[in-house]
């Protein structure tokens, strides 16, 4: 049994997988495009909102109350669910909930399922661990269909094929799909996903799903998206197993007034989301007639103990966060090495991993503060990225170079004196370098700057000097 | 070094920092720094010094109310709304309406203004390919405003924006807010 987030153990650094991102036009701009699409859609429906604040405020307090209380809403949920018909189950990471999994679509005699797009699955690797079992997982959401048919990767937790553009797009349907001729324009790129997932919305007796919200009160799951291939797959199949994170219980049904004006917003700019699913248990000869709950742990728990990290939990993966930040933007999904990525990537990543892996992703950030100004729930990713730093630097993992240059910053800036001298000296070290005021080009791991900035020298004069200078003159 | 910078201070009435970065980093970091450290005095320390913490144009637009300080400046200045300025301090249009006081001066919008310059700290050389990127980014959006000089309230941002700039020798300066208001016309008055 263990636990893990998708392949993020092995993930390079954010730093080498950056470098290579950064490099690749094609990827910048696509999410360039796709992320400045979606935040002018975003800002124009939560700039309609007059109660927007009041919004994310209450959104951050149920979340709040929730992980003061999780597992009384837990219990909660699973004796509600189960009353209804359904049969929880409990994971303690992503190994074990594998297991469960698969263990339910063989007791089916099913050799293929559909999914709902679920982030959660690609956590624990579900699909790997279901072709090694012999079954055969089809992603139904369109983007997952693309990522999945291009053996890629999701590289955002809500359009997980933002890097890729139709042209793209096109190429992989064309390649996978068999066919003879396809344009790239949208609607036609849309028929033949449609034509190719139909045939197995109507046969595949088994689907997996994700959630975005489970109800404790009602035992009810929710899921939201736009395409309508979700409802298909909680509608149709005879057998539905959700896979849920323990953090995405909530008190109430009324509580989801609050989501689904928030997150729908946040997501995609849309006022509501096309389709807003809520099933309860199994209802006699309508939809589903078994269903199963997987609630998974991996790593939570854990989280949820860290006091000042544990609003980690509380995001309800809208993804505004990244189309909020400029790293991401610059990069895309794929740098931060997981399946989680853009800020709350970066602090989620490793704190499911217990900060032993994936260490360079807190350091993924100018700290600008614009996922904090977007989130709907209010997570302080800023402030949460300087404490999983600390956690870093406490845990002597910091390198060692850094070291050294932290403890002679704290050394020259401990005094008036030290900062003197060590003017002084810098005056002296620069006279090689510097030429016309400015440093254009530093020896070692130095020339990271001067790569493609210049550097001010260090004036003949301080502030400091100017001033005393001015005082002994005024007398 | 918190505990260095309270001493230092600790007589002062006001105390006026041309950074927002440095004034976040008191009002956000010191409060819990000094709670953290279970030290009951530092603790009041920290809470007596902060209402007389002030960020540049936070004391002359909101203390001294004065948002014209008979500077000359004839030139054409975009302004980079720096990251802690806008979201950690809100400072709003306090610097623009500083800007907006002096004469001679053209303000022309900066495309894209809110977006961060890639410094962050050791951001900028931890992950230099990134950092570089933004700041490209930044440098695009500083000469399609046809600005001749890029203004912040933030000498680390200026500085990386300016040393961009420098390399690229597109004749386009980077000055700090205090700089502009310092300046006069050639007979040291405002005309």
């Amino acid at each position: 049994m263990s636990t893990y987030v998708g392949d993020a153990a092995n993930a390079p650094k954010f730093q080498t997988a950056a470098k290579a991102l950064v490099n690749d036009t094609q990827v910048r701009h696509n999410v360039r495009h796709a992320t400045s699409v979606i935040r002018q859609k975003r800002a124009k429906v939560v700039g309609e909102m007059a109660d927007w604040e009041q919004l994310r405020e209450s959104g951050h307090e149920i979340k709040q109350h929730v992980m003061r209380h999780l597992d009384f809403y837990l219990d909660q949920f699973e004796k509600t669910c189960t009353a209804a018909g359904g049969q929880v189950h409990w994971a303690r990471d992503a190994d074990e909930a594998n297991s469960i999994i698969v263990g339910l679509v063989k007791a089916q005699q099913a050799k293929e399922v559909i999914k709902v797009k679920t982030m959660t699955s690609d956590e624990i690797r579900l699909n790997a661990a279901l072709e090694a079992a012999g079954i055969t997982p089809y992603e139904t959401d369109l983007a997952d269909l693309i990522v999945q048919l291009g053996e890629d990767k999701p590289s955002h937790i809500v359009v997980p094929a933002l890097h890729r553009n139709r042209m793209e797009i096109r190429r992989i349907f064309l390649d996978k799909m068999n066919l003879p001729e396809l344009s790239d324009t949208p609607e036609d790129l849309a028929a033949a996903a449609r034509v190719y997932l139909r045939e197995k919305f109507l046969r595949v007796p088994v689907a997996i799903s994700g959630a975005n919200f489970a109800i404790a009160e009602t035992g009810s799951v929710c899921v939201v998206e736009s395409e309508g291939n979700g409802r298909m797959c909680v509608s149709l199949p005879r057998v539905l197993i959700s896979l849920i994170g323990i953090e995405k219980v909530i008190p109430t049904f009324q509580d989801l007034e609050v989501y689904l004006q928030t997150l729908p917003r946040s997501a995609t700019g849309e006022r509501m989301n096309p389709y807003n699913s809520i099933w309860t248990g199994i209802t006699p000869d309508d939809g589903p007639q078994e269903f199963h709950v997987v609630l998974l742990d991996n790593g939570r728990t854990k989280v949820l103990a860290d006091r000042e990290a544990r609003e980690t939990l509380d995001c309800i993966r809208c993804g505004a966060c990244l189309n909020a930040c400029p790293v991401y933007r610059q990069t895309g999904g794929h740098a931060y090495g997981s399946v989680y990525g853009g800020p709350i990537g970066a602090i989620l990543t490793p704190q499911l991993q217990s900060m032993a892996h994936s260490q360079t992703l807190p350091y993924a950030s100018s700290l600008c503060g614009a996922c904090y100004e977007v989130c709907p729930v209010k997570i302080n990713i800023p402030e949460i990225l300087v404490h999983l730093r600390n956690t870093v630097v406490e845990r002597g993992d910091a390198p060692f170079v850094e070291k050294m240059a932290m403890k002679a910053a704290a050394y020259v800036l401990e005094s008036p004196e030290h900062l003197a001298r060590a003017r002084k000296f810098g005056r002296m070290a620069q006279s090689p370098f510097a030429k016309n005021g400015v440093i254009s080009h530093l020896p070692g791991g130095l020339d990271a700057w001067t790569a493609v900035r210049d550097l001010p020298a260090i004036p003949e004069e301080s502030f400091r000097e100017w001033w005393l200078k001015r005082e002994r003159e005024a007398g | 070094m918190m505990r260095h910078f309270l001493e230092v201070f600790r007589g002062a009435e006001i105390v006026c920092i041309p950074s927002s970065s440095c004034v976040a980093m008191i009002r956000d970091h010191y409060p819990k720094m000094a709670a953290a450290s279970g030290d009951a005095a530092l603790k009041r320390t920290v809470k007596n010094m902060l209402p007389r913490i002030f960020e540049f144009t936070e004391l002359l637009v909101d203390q001294l109310g004065v948002t014209d300080v008979g500077a000359f400046f004839p030139h054409v200045v975009a302004l980079h709304p720096s990251c802690h300025s806008l979201r950690s301090l809100q400072l709003g249009d306090k610097p623009a309406r500083l800007l907006a006081g002096v004469r001679g001066l053209t303000l022309v919008d900066l495309p894209e203004a809110e977006e961060c310059c890639g410094f962050g700290g050791t951001f900028a050389v931890k992950n230099a390919d990134v950092s570089a990127a933004m700041l490209s980014d930044k440098i695009r959006c500083v000469l399609n405003s046809g600005a001749e000089i890029c203004a912040a309230v933030d000498n680390s941002c200026l500085m990386h924006i300016g040393g961009a700039l420098s390399r690229q020798r597109c004749g386009v300066r980077v000055l700090h807010l205090a700089e502009i208001l310092a300046s006069r016309d050639s007979k040291g008055m405002a005309s």
